[in-house]
């Protein structure tokens, strides 16, 4: 038996084909949806590249810029089809591929939702990404006269504002590296000197950390330099002061900054998803309900439309019947062939 | 007659069609208006603790009124528009036509003068930032005093946003005391040293607050000791640029709203273009319908003006509407109180005291 039999007459079969039509434009508009999607996260990676050190993977906005075109492509092909299905002179053309098509719907609407597992699971090699970039971020904050390095400190420091985050973890993380350019320390100063001394690396590193770490809501000015020193400041502990930096990290910022991003797209592409099965569904009942028709001249005769023709067992053992087959004809065509060979 | 031009059927119906689709457009232009009114008061309304007045408001207000009005007026003409052909369905309209004319002038008018006000405007929106900002920045260090507990966090954000610092430029932080006194030690000698330095007793310092930081900057921020060039390593504050935000945040507030504001300016004279256009073809079709409406013949020829005669006769005819409408206003007040002193007697006087003011109305 057919799997979900539905009968059809003329009236019905044109608001079947109508409403598919009408369906197939909507998923025009959600393929062109996908591609935006997929061109805006990829303008997001590429405004943030610098912190990533140009290394994050472009690979999840392509796919989705590539399923996007082909989304709108597919879509309007099949639209094209349902608007001609109403008139049996032109829908006679389509109808040898037809099934071609469908089949590649399938695959099509698989990959879709392949994609959209893709969204939710880039968050893990994203991270990486962002811990590895920040921490040489901060390492190149100096260097703000090295050619190709020097508007670093710029873009973490925005970032640091924008985003209201300190450091890499932790505020602490800018205690060691080295954040003030050599062009601005005097060496000849005592305090340089022993700061230069007290590490292997003759680093310059102090328990301060730059101005775009200081949080606004603060009720006190920032506390920028000395802040393990408590007599350094008046009414100042450093263990319970909450509000003077940014407490949070920035490498978990953008991380749940970017994430978001990714799970909100990937919950439209299976939305998307669901559309596109539900028009494949819809093509397949407008085909079968064509094919069928009780009296093949009679425009106006009863059908019947099906989504499997047999029921999904069957179905199943027909296309492992039919592969067998093509694997058994090539063999016998090899046979074939070598028999012929030796002989000829 | 002012304009006159003939309208055949079809031209009339084609002018009715193409005025349909025109007060559609209006209304969405109503509509425009209307959002842009909401998003300029929301912009306003998102700084309004610098700001000292609200004289400003009177621009978004207007604007989302005369959105709101436009809407529906527009809407009325494309109503009016799909009965114009209707010989049996115009008729109803013709009572409201004066009416909508009046409402339609007056928001043009007044989408005129939200442009001009704008202008005008400035100078107080200048006044009302110049106090707001002073205000603001005498107040930074009372994050302990309700009702201003947030002007510290107000200003930072402002000024990071708008890459300003101070009032006119950084040097309005020299003179306030923006520390407040909870995180001062009065019993170091250079805080007593700075507030014996001045009369009232304030703690002043040539340093400004973290947000004034500048990121283009190569080097990491100097906030405190400004003036000092002995107290940083290779550093001359006669002509380091990059250090802090030169421009003071009256400034870059005045610049954003004034390129807010014109910005808008082709919007809006669009818009009222598109009403005025819709006034002028509904009067065309008005008249050319009333004209067909006349003839008795649906099919004819009719002509259609925009006034029926030229404007300084019209000009004179409306004045003279207006005086006697002055008039009867006056007259009947006295015809009641005659009527109420003599009363049933003096009937003949009161019919014979209107008959002269209906006379005198045909021959004006």
């Amino acid at each position: 038996m057919a799997l979900m039999v539905v009968k059809f007459d003329l009236k019905k079969r044109v608001k079947l084909a109508q409403t598919v039509w009408f369906m197939y434009w909507f998923a025009v508009m959600a393929g062109v949806l996908v591609f935006s999607m997929g061109l805006f996260f990829k303008i997001e990676l590429r405004k943030r590249s610098e912190l990533m050190d140009n290394n994050e993977s472009h690979f999840l906005p392509n796919l989705l810029i590539f399923m996007g075109l082909i989304t709108c492509g597919i879509n309007a092909f099949g639209g094209k089809i349902c608007y001609d299905s109403l008139d049996p002179t032109k829908f006679v053309k389509w109808k040898p591929m037809l099934k071609t098509f469908l089949v590649f719907c399938m695959v099509f609407n698989a990959l879709l939702l392949l994609t959209a597992l893709v969204c939710f699971l880039m968050r893990i090699p994203l991270q990486f990404t962002l811990a590895e970039g920040l921490r040489n971020g901060m390492r190149y904050y100096k260097d703000t006269d090295t050619p190709g390095r020097c508007y670093m400190k710029r873009t973490l420091d925005l970032m640091q504002m924008e985003f209201r985050c300190c450091g890499n973890e932790h505020y602490r993380d800018w205690f060691e590296v080295q954040w003030v350019s050599n062009r601005y320390l005097d060496f000849s100063a005592k305090e340089v000197k022993d700061r230069i001394g007290s590490n292997v690396d003759g680093q310059y590193l102090m328990d301060g950390v730059p101005f775009s770490c200081c949080n606004p809501s603060s009720p006190r000015p920032c506390i920028q330099y000395q802040m393990t020193n408590n007599t350094a400041h008046y009414s100042y502990d450093h263990y319970t002061e909450e509000l003077n930096v940014w407490k949070r990290g920035c490498s978990d910022a953008l991380l749940s900054y970017y994430g978001g991003m990714m799970n909100t797209i990937g919950a439209l592409v299976v939305l998307v998803t669901m559309l596109e099965v539900a028009v494949t569904v819809g093509l397949q009942y407008v085909d079968s309900s064509l094919s069928t028709l009780a009296n093949p001249e009679d425009p106006e005769s009863e059908s019947e439309g099906w989504i499997l023709e047999k029921t999904v067992k069957e179905t199943f053992t027909d296309i492992i019947a039919k592969m067998k087959a093509m694997g058994k004809g090539s063999k016998v065509e090899e046979g074939g062939e070598a028999a012929a060979a030796p002989s000829s | 007659m002012l304009l006159k031009l003939k309208f055949n059927q079809q031209r009339r119906v084609r002018l009715a069609q193409g005025l349909w689709l025109l007060s559609w457009t209006a209304v969405m232009c109503g509509a425009f208006v209307f959002c842009l009114g909401v998003y300029l008061k929301m912009e306003l309304f998102r700084r309004a603790e610098v700001m000292d007045d609200s004289d400003i408001h009177a621009v978004p207000n207007i604007l989302m009124m005369v959105g709101l009005a436009s809407i529906g007026t527009n809407w009325i003409a494309s109503r009016i528009c799909q009965d114009s052909l209707d010989e049996s369905r115009f008729p109803r309209w013709r009572v409201f036509m004066l009416a909508w004319f009046a409402v339609a002038t007056l928001l043009c008018v007044l989408l005129v003068a939200v442009v001009m006000l704008s202008y005008a405007l400035q100078g107080r929106l200048e006044e009302s930032l110049k106090v707001g900002l002073r205000n603001g920045i005498r107040f930074y260090k009372d994050t302990d005093v309700p009702g201003r507990c947030f002007q510290k966090e107000t200003i930072d954000r402002l000024q990071m946003e708008f890459r300003c610092c101070g009032n006119n430029n950084f040097k309005d932080w020299f003179e306030v005391q923006w520390v407040s006194n909870r995180y001062l030690d009065f019993t170091s000698k250079d805080v007593k040293d700075r507030v014996r330095s001045n009369v009232d007793g304030r703690y002043l310092l040539d340093g400004v607050p973290f947000s004034c930081c500048n990121p283009a900057s190569p080097r990491p921020c100097l906030q405190n000791q400004l003036t000092d060039n002995s107290a940083h390593f290779n550093y001359d504050y006669q002509t380091e640029e990059l250090n802090l935000y030169s421009r003071g945040c009256r400034e870059a507030l005045i610049n954003y709203y004034m390129e807010l504001m014109n910005s808008t300016g082709p919007g809006v004279l669009s818009v009222i273009l598109i009403q005025m256009s819709v006034i002028m073809s509904l009067r065309f079709l008005q008249t050319s319908v009333e004209g067909a409406m006349a003839l008795e013949d649906p099919e004819a020829e009719s002509e259609g003006f925009l006034l029926e005669k030229g404007v300084k006769e019209t000009f004179e005819d409306v004045k003279v509407k207006v005086l006697t409408m002055l008039k009867a206003a006056q007259i009947n007040p006295e015809a009641a109180a005659a009527a109420e002193e003599s009363c049933g007697g003096a009937d003949a006087e009161n019919g014979g005291e209107k008959t002269p003011v209906k006379t005198s109305t045909p021959a004006s």
